[in-house]
């Protein structure tokens, strides 16, 4: 299909991040009710500090490549996963993502529980961009995978909380991606489940997918990443070869 | 790379209005879902069912009438003329209210994955919509006791709800969007919802309202347009004139347009809103 892809930067990016940048605006008194808000604004009393959580970030990772972010908790890690997978719209400087994206982040959303397993998955799904027609395509696929049995026409509210998460798994991971977003909380069921997750996603991985993956395990990106990339107070300290980023950001960690 | 085509570039997009708009086509099977989901989460654990759809303003129609037929007698058809304003009116204060509360639901999972921001609020409001065609049920059966006719304008009654869908949708989507960053908003409506009520022709004749202000009451509010067309075509039973039709159309097409441009005005913003 590349022939449908015109006045691209370069064929081979997956993610393009050019200068992104995130400001929230935080009242300085945080103003809740309309009323204040409304006599304020009367009153000329509105101020706003700024906070940045993402600074002028440039990146590019090219397809196939599997790459990954290292930094302590509020650096920004999050807020960069966001910004590509859509969810934020960022303030300042332009995003680009190829293919089809599938963010393995929050597992189940939108999950409701007076709804059986069955019409949950096509919410999940239908919640997801999947159309009908591509859900039923993959349902025997999706509860075989997540081993709900026969409880998959029950209320998800009779569901453990086990049984849930490999729904939302299964469902989440069904289709395979162009761009695969990975956060670290993805310990999943029991062991013999997240082995399941983890080679499925060694499937999409050698079939070529991108692979962009958060870790507080620096063990695991140094062995599973090509290149890597360390986030520090919204801004990006270092940026490289997955083994040489990981040792200076354990160097930073021991001081 | 099969969906090699599917590229989303910051720097490209549309007019925020038109993109939302293309967005929500994309995701239609979404809102088939979602429409789904409310109707039978509604009534799952309910032991009438669907039942309390018919039943709520049949109940609300019996209390006007006893509390108010001594009071309007001259009212011709009360009772019809009550239930028509009541199952319109519900139609419009419930989808509107819980478009509101759909939108502190979904904005949860704004923080988490990318759903078209009006979704919630357009399946809130079709799903209202589908509750509003079962109150044809009680309609029916009190125009059968009350000896009233219906006459063939009432087929004219999808041109209606096409209106009325779009101005509940208007008004939803300029609600939520001040409930997302105003939470106060949700406890002001039901007061703003009770004095426009009693400002609607809903439960007293419309004589009452054309003699204040020779009438002006009624024309700066928007509803009038919309529950006095629907009165026209199933009430009274005649098909109205260009101008009636013109002016409801106006209206609900108005409030639609500015409601769903500053929601998508806005809707960037939410997801930066902690």
């Amino acid at each position: 299909m590349s022939e449908s892809i015109i006045n691209q930067p370069h064929n081979e990016t997956a993610i393009l991040l050019e200068n992104i940048s995130i400001r929230y605006r935080l009242p300085s008194e945080s103003i809740r009710t309309f009323k204040e808000y409304m006599i304020r604004k009367v009153q000329g009393r509105i101020k706003h500090n700024s906070f940045l959580a993402l600074n002028k970030i440039n990146l590019e990772i090219k397809q196939g490549e599997i790459f990954g972010i290292l930094g302590r908790n509020g650096a920004g890690k999050s807020t960069l996963l966001k910004v590509i997978s859509k969810v934020l719209i960022p303030t300042e400087g332009r995003v680009l993502t190829r293919g089809y994206l599938s963010p393995l982040l929050q597992l189940g959303a939108g999950f409701h529980t007076e709804l059986t397993g069955i019409e949950n998955i096509f919410l999940n799904g239908t919640l997801l961009g999947r159309s009908q027609n591509e859900i039923k395509e993959k349902l025997d696929e999706i509860i075989a995978f997540a081993e709900i049995g026969n409880f998959i026409e029950a209320p998800l509210r009779t569901y453990s909380s086990g049984m849930q998460a490999r729904l939302g798994f299964a469902v989440a991971s069904a289709w395979q991606p162009d761009i695969l977003i990975l956060d670290e909380v993805l310990a999943v069921g029991d062991l013999a489940f997240q082995e399941k997750c983890f080679e499925r996603m060694a499937v999409f991985r050698n079939s070529g997918a991108t692979v962009l993956m958060v870790s507080h395990s620096i063990d695991r990106l140094r062995s599973m990443c090509q290149r890597a990339m360390w986030l520090e107070h919204g801004e990006i300290q270092k940026i490289g070869a997955a083994d040489d980023v990981c040792d200076t950001y354990s160097a930073a960690l021991q001081n | 790379m099969k969906n090699s085509a599917m590229i989303y570039d910051s720097a490209k997009r549309k007019h925020p209005a038109i993109e939302e708009f293309l967005a929500l086509i994309r995701y239609r099977d979404l809102i088939y879902q979602l429409v789904r989901r409310d109707i039978v989460a509604r009534y799952k654990r309910s032991v009438l069912g669907i039942a309390w759809t018919m039943l709520n303003p049949l109940g609300t129609m019996l209390i006007m009438v006893v509390v108010f037929s001594q009071v309007f007698q001259t009212a011709k058809n009360y009772p019809a003329y009550v239930l028509s304003g009541v199952i319109v009116w519900t139609m419009f204060s419930q989808s509107t209210s819980m478009a509101m509360s759909s939108m502190v639901w979904g904005s949860q999972l704004f923080h988490q994955i990318y759903v078209p921001r009006t979704s919630f609020v357009v399946s809130t409001i079709l799903a209202s919509m589908v509750n509003f065609v079962l109150s044809f049920i009680p309609l029916g059966l009190i125009f059968l006791i009350t000896g009233v006719p219906l006459r063939p304008s009432a087929l004219l009654l999808p041109v209606f709800m096409v209106f009325l869908f779009s101005f509940s949708l208007g008004v939803a989507l300029l609600l939520s969007t001040l409930a997302v960053f105003f939470p106060d908003i949700a406890d002001f409506y039901p007061v703003l919802l009770t004095a426009w009520m009693y400002l609607s022709p809903i439960i007293m004749p419309l004589d009452f309202y054309r003699k204040i202000l020779n009438g002006l009451l009624l024309y700066i509010n928007p509803f009038y347009y919309i529950i006095n067309l629907f009165r026209i075509l199933v009430l009274d039973g005649f098909v109205p004139h260009l101008q009636t039709w013109g002016a409801t159309a106006f209206v609900s097409f108005g409030v639609l347009i500015i409601g769903w441009v500053f929601f998508c005005s806005k809707a960037d913003k939410f997801a930066y809103h902690v």
